[in-house]
């Protein structure tokens, strides 16, 4: 009998929205007590800002390039490889439960497995997973939580906010207080709700193995992703009057406009509604519109989200304790991507490579037989590095194309292996509206290029110093004092950086 | 909002042979994979998708000298849709397939341009075999 390990991810969550990252408004004392008994990784970023390619590289090990899944929309290869697939072959148990999103979501034609499953009542396999069950943001769609509250609550379908419009746009209506895009009061019961549904399956699936089996179970709580609608019963939790504005938000407008105007033109176009450049922001909204209350009220349903997710942990880790098993299981825990949460006055996410979004919350409570000690680690490391992390907790070698490496157990052990950056890609392609970034965060900077495209020519960029200027305010790309620290970076950059998949993968639905 | 989606494929196979598949408005779902029955009344053509959605479509144009394939989906979902499909000769063992769905709200165009981006895949498979 070896380690066993549960992958929690949830979706588009900060860094900063957990109490062992300096979050004060959400409670978060079961995941913050993961933190203080394992390694707490200070620097961790995503290798895509958006869910299908990063996820992809969660389940791949792989650079975006390398996977193909350039954009939302872009299905990853049914052969594609997968960690869920090593570990299977290996003798483990394997389940996803929760969101997945290897494939789009947006499937009339039904031509992707993964939608498959609910429609025909099975659960899997597929890409590794003997068990495949399937959930996101609400109770649309063709995946099991969807089905099971159909057939089950069929009252509560239509509490939800709808997270599309319809012209399948991402909706732009207001609700909540204030009127904030994507706030809503949902007044479906907190048990079935979609975040206690997945602790739901996942101990339930857990508790259908035998006692001796290792297994892998990825939970994936599709929160908290906009639209904030936790349930009504929750929202007390947290009075969003009283709630402090982001530090990123700058209140006042003119300060706000100048530091929009410091970075990619892109910026400022989105924000005032003249460009929305990808698919993951409501196409009838302008940033520019959102007022202080609504980053509040967006900053508590936000933080209610993140709390009942907390206490799902909670439940799934009791059950694993009554199993016996606490002593062998690794617990990795982690999300998609970030949100922008007021940032500059934005919100959602977009090409936009700023802590917001790229600064991840990574947390690994190694198995306590293991006997690795509680460490913080401020090395930069990358969701490329989960999928090899997870071969060696099996004690499985990192297969050939994975491009990662075990995470490191402190900053002597990411010093001594060489974590010195990570790279993160964003290109999109939206009705001749094309975007191409490459990021290297190293040495405390984060360095970003613009390849040519719609609004760019290609001599754009940011350079943050991410020491004195952690809110990334000030770009200074165009500093001729850091004219060889840019360059130095850039090099290392494309010294790294895979080349794009060739040919390029299409596109097949939005999201 | 309006979309715009073109995809293309080149086929080692003559035109008039991609063409007498493409050009017979009955036997869609034969090669466009999530299309799974496809009935044709006069210019009235009704598909049904995997998921069951029957979708009616007006047939505008199917005109064999131009090998030009032309109709729109008339479900309530689209303000307006046009679907062209072109078979191109490059040589006479080779042809060129172009795909395009133009249509409003442009999310759809999305939507089922990939749908007939994994046609036109079939669609090469079908013909080289």
């Amino acid at each position: 009998m070896g380690r066993k390990i549960l992958f929690i991810t949830t979706d588009q969550q900060r860094y900063d929205t957990l109490g062992c990252n300096g979050g004060t408004i959400a409670r978060t004392p079961v995941v913050d007590a993961l933190a203080a008994e394992g390694v707490r990784y200070d620097r961790a970023h995503p290798q895509s800002v958006v869910c299908m390619p990063s996820r992809s590289t969660m389940l791949t090990g792989q650079h975006v390039s390398t996977h193909g899944v350039w954009m939302n929309g872009v299905p990853l290869p049914e052969d594609a490889p997968s960690v869920a697939e090593v570990l299977h072959d290996a003798g483990y148990r394997t389940a996803i439960i929760g969101k997945p999103h290897f494939e789009p979501f947006l499937d009339p034609f039904a031509r992707f497995a993964e939608n498959g499953f609910a429609r025909n009542g099975t659960f899997g396999p597929h890409r590794g997973f003997e068990h495949f069950e399937s959930a996101t943001h609400g109770a649309a769609g063709p995946l099991h939580y969807a089905r099971w509250l159909a057939s089950t609550h069929p009252e509560a379908v239509g509490m939800f906010y709808p997270v599309l419009d319809g012209l399948l746009e991402v909706n732009a209506m207001g609700g909540g207080d204030t009127g904030a895009p994507q706030a809503w009061r949902n007044e479906i019961p907190r048990e079935w709700y979609h975040t206690d549904w997945v602790a739901d399956r996942t101990i339930a699936w857990l508790d259908s193995l035998p006692a001796g089996d290792d297994w892998f179970c990825w939970m994936s709580f599709p929160d908290p992703h906009h639209p904030w609608d936790p349930p009504a019963s929750e929202i007390g939790r947290i009075d969003w009057h009283d709630v402090p504005l982001p530090a990123g938000y700058i209140d006042d407008a003119t300060e706000r406009e100048r530091v929009l105007d410091g970075k990619p033109r892109h910026y400022r176009a989105w924000y005032e509604g003249t460009l929305v450049s990808n698919y993951e922001a409501p196409l009838a909204w302008a940033p520019k519109t959102m007022t202080a209350d609504q980053v509040r009220e967006i900053t508590a349903l936000n933080a209610v989200e993140v709390e009942l997710i907390d206490e799902a942990i909670g439940r799934v880790l009791a059950a694993i304790r009554a199993r016996g098993w606490d002593d062998d299981v690794d617990i990795v825990f982690t999300t998609d991507h970030g949100e922008l949460g007021g940032d500059f006055g934005l919100m959602f996410k977009g090409p936009y490579h700023v802590d917001g979004l790229m600064r991840l919350p990574l947390i690994w409570r190694p198995a306590p037989s293991s006997g690795i000690a509680p460490a913080a680690v401020g090395r930069p490391v990358g969701h490329l590095d989960l999928a090899p992390t997870f071969c060696a907790i099996a004690g499985l070698p990192v297969p050939e194309w994975m491009e990662g490496t075990p995470l490191p157990v402190d900053d002597a052990d990411a010093d001594a292996r060489g974590f010195e950056r990570v790279l993160t890609e964003w290109d999109s392609d939206l009705f001749g509206v094309d975007v191409h970034l490459r990021t290297i965060t190293r040495d405390g900077w984060v360095c970003t290029t613009y390849l040519p495209g719609h609004s760019h020519d290609g001599t754009e960029g940011e350079l943050y110093d991410l020491a004195n200027d952690p809110l990334q305010r000030e770009n200074r790309w165009d500093d001729p004092s850091l004219t060889a620290l840019r360059s130095d970076l850039l090099a290392d950059l494309w010294d790294h950086q895979p080349p794009m998949r060739s040919p390029l993968p299409k596109v097949h639905a939005p999201v | 909002m309006y979309g715009s989606i073109r995809h293309h494929i080149r086929i080692r196979r003559s035109a008039d042979d991609v063409w007498a598949l493409v050009g017979d408005p009955a036997r869609l779902h034969t090669w466009f994979p999530g299309i799974v029955d496809c009935t044709v009344d006069g210019t009235t053509r009704v598909i049904t998708t995997g998921v069951g959605l029957p979708m009616p479509e007006r047939i505008v144009m199917n005109d064999g000298s131009q090998r030009r394939f032309q109709y729109e989906i008339t479900a309530p979902m689209f303000r307006t849709h046009r679907g062209t499909i072109d078979v191109i000769e490059l040589d006479p063992d080779e042809c060129l397939v172009v795909y395009s769905t133009d249509c409003e709200p442009r999310a759809m165009a999305l939507v089922i341009g990939g749908g007939t981006a994994g046609a036109l895949d079939e669609l090469k498979r079908q013909m080289e075999a």
